[in-house]
C-alpha cells in the first residue's frame, strides 16, 4: 500500500517519541522511528476502502485502515496526553466510528486521514477534557448526488501536496506545528508563529461553498 | 448575513479551533463566527487537512493485540448509523447561530438576561472554567464599561453594531482584543445590539463602578 517512506528526522522524531510519549510509552519503530507518507493512489485506495465499508460492511477493508491509522491515532492521542491505556480505548472507539459513520464521509471534501483526525479529535476533547464541543452549524449541503470522480480526485491530490509541503518544512517550524495540534502551546504562542503551507485546500472547498451559495440564490 | 463580514478569525484561533486546544468558551465563539463565515469556514477545512496529515505521517503507537478483534466485536453490538434526519431547524429568521442556540436552549427570546447596568444585559453560558462565555445586549447608543483585558478577549456580533477605538465592527465581525487594547465599544445606533464575548482572564475594567460590579458580572 504504502509506496514512499520518507527517512524523516530520525534520531530527533525518536527524541520527540519519547519525549512525548513518556517513559512508559511502548511505541513501535520506537528504534527507528519514520514518517510514511500515503500516495494519491494510495490515498484514493482509502476512498475506496471506506465506501467498501459504507457500502458491503467490508471487513477486510476495515481491518487495512485498521492496520494504517489505528497506530497512528493512538501515537496522537498519547502526544495530546493519553495515557497508553486510554488511548488505546480511545482509538478502539475512534475506530468503530469509522465504521458507523461512513456513510457521512464525502470525499470530494477531506481527506480520509482529515476525517479520521477530526473524529479523534472529537473523542480527545470529550474524553480528555470532558468538555462539549461546540460545532459550526452545518450547511444545507442537501441530497447531494454522488461526488464526481475528478473532483475527489483533485481533493486527494491536494491533501497530499499539503502533507509533502508540511513534511519539507524547516525542521523548527515544523515541530511548532506539531506541538500546536498535540496541544503543547498556548493560543498566544500559536499567535506567534506564521508561515503555513496553506492555500489550495482552502480555495477547494471555497468554491464548493460559492456553488452552495449560488444554487441556494 | 445582510453585509459582508469583514474582521474575521485569526489563524492562530482557527488553528487552536482544529486541534481541539482552545477553551471551551473561545470554541464557541469560532464555531459561531464559522457558522456565519464562508471564508473562515474554508480556512479551518484547511487547518483539519493540516491535522489530517500530521495524523497519517505520524509515529505508530503499537495497538493490542486483540484491539482489531475487539473494534469489530464492537461493531457488531451496535450496529451501523441510519443516515439520521436533519434535526428540526429553526428557520431563517434566528438571531443565535446554531452553537449558541444549543447553549441558550433557543433563540434570543429564551435568554436569561440579567442587568449589569447603564442598560447594558448580559447572559454568561455554562462553559468550561478556564474561559468564560456571555452574550451581551447592549441597547442602541449605549456603551459596555471601558475596560482592558489581562487575556484574551473574542466579540461576535449576533445582531446591531458597535464601534470602538479600532474600527466598526458589524454583525459576523469579530474582535479579537488581547491585553494591548483598552476600549470602550458602544453601540450604533438604531438597532440595539447583541454580541457574544469569550475571555480567558477576568476584564479589568477603568471605572470605579464596574469594578464594584465585577463579583455580580462573573468575568
Ligand atoms: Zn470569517
Amino acid at each position: 500500500m504504502l509506496t514512499e517512506a520518507i527517512p524523516l528526522a530520525n534520531a530527533d522524531a525518536d527524541r520527540r517519541v519519547a519525549q512525548y510519549a513518556g517513559a512508559k510509552a511502548p511505541l513501535s519503530n520506537g528504534a527507528k522511528a519514520k514518517v510514511t507518507q500515503s500516495g494519491p493512489k494510495d490515498r484514493m485506495a482509502w476512498v475506496s476502502h471506506v465506501e467498501a465499508i459504507r457500502d458491503r460492511k467490508d471487513q477486510a477493508a476495515f481491518a487495512e485502515l485498521f492496520g494504517y491509522f489505528a497506530p497512528r491515532v493512538k501515537a496522537f492521542l498519547m502526544k495530546s496526553g493519553a495515557s497508553p491505556d486510554l488511548a488505546e480505548e480511545c482509538t478502539q472507539e475512534v475506530m468503530a466510528t469509522l465504521w458507523r459513520k461512513a456513510h457521512m464521509f464525502d470525499p470530494a471534501k477531506a481527506s480520509v486521514s482529515t476525517w479520521i483526525f477530526t473524529v479523534a479529535r472529537n473523542r480527545k476533547i470529550d474524553i480528555l477534557r470532558k468538555e462539549r464541543r461546540p460545532e459550526p452549524e452545518d450547511l444545507p449541503w442537501g441530497p447531494e448526488a454522488e461526488p464526481e470522480q475528478e473532483e475527489v480526485m483533485t481533493l486527494q491530490q491536494e491533501s497530499k501536496k499539503l502533507g509533502k509541503a508540511i513534511a519539507d518544512l524547516p525542521d523548527k517550524q515544523k515541530d511548532l506545528i506539531l506541538k500546536a495540534y498535540y496541544g503543547e502551546l498556548s493560543h498566544s504562542e500559536i499567535a506567534e508563529q506564521t508561515g503555513l503551507p496553506l492555500g489550495t485546500i482552502k480555495s477547494r472547498i471555497r468554491l464548493a461553498l460559492d456553488r452552495l451559495r449560488r444554487q441556494m440564490k | 448575513m445582510p453585509q459582508e463580514i469583514k474582521h474575521h478569525l485569526t489563524d492562530a484561533l482557527l488553528m487552536g479551533y482544529s486541534a481541539g486546544t482552545l477553551p471551551e468558551a473561545f470554541n464557541l465563539v469560532v464555531a459561531s463566527h464559522v457558522s456565519l463565515c464562508d471564508e473562515c469556514r474554508a480556512r479551518l477545512a484547511e487547518f483539519d487537512a493540516v491535522g489530517g496529515e500530521i495524523v497519517a505521517m505520524s509515529e505508530t503507537a503499537e495497538m493490542s493485540a486483540d484491539s482489531l478483534a475487539l473494534t469489530l466485536a464492537a461493531i457488531s453490538d451496535a450496529p451501523a448509523e441510519e443516515e439520521q434526519a436533519a434535526a428540526p431547524e429553526i428557520t431563517g429568521t434566528a438571531v443565535l447561530p446554531r452553537p449558541i442556540r444549543e447553549y441558550v436552549g433557543g433563540d434570543v427570546e429564551a435568554v436569561k438576561w440579567r442587568k449589569i447596568g447603564g442598560g447594558v444585559r448580559q447572559a454568561i453560558l455554562r462553559t468550561s472554567k478556564n474561559a468564560t462565555a456571555r452574550l451581551l445586549y447592549i441597547p442602541a447608543g449605549c456603551a459596555v464599561p471601558d475596560h482592558g483585558h489581562a487575556g484574551t478577549e473574542l466579540t461576535l456580533v449576533l445582531q446591531g453594531a458597535f464601534r470602538d477605538e479600532t474600527d466598526r465592527f458589524g454583525a459576523g465581525d469579530v474582535e479579537v482584543a488581547n491585553e494591548d487594547l483598552d476600549h470602550q465599544p458602544v453601540a450604533e445606533d438604531g438597532e440595539d445590539c447583541i454580541c457574544l464575548a469569550a475571555t480567558d482572564a477576568p476584564l479589568k475594567f477603568n471605572a470605579m463602578i464596574p469594578k464594584l460590579a465585577q463579583p455580580f458580572l462573573r468575568i
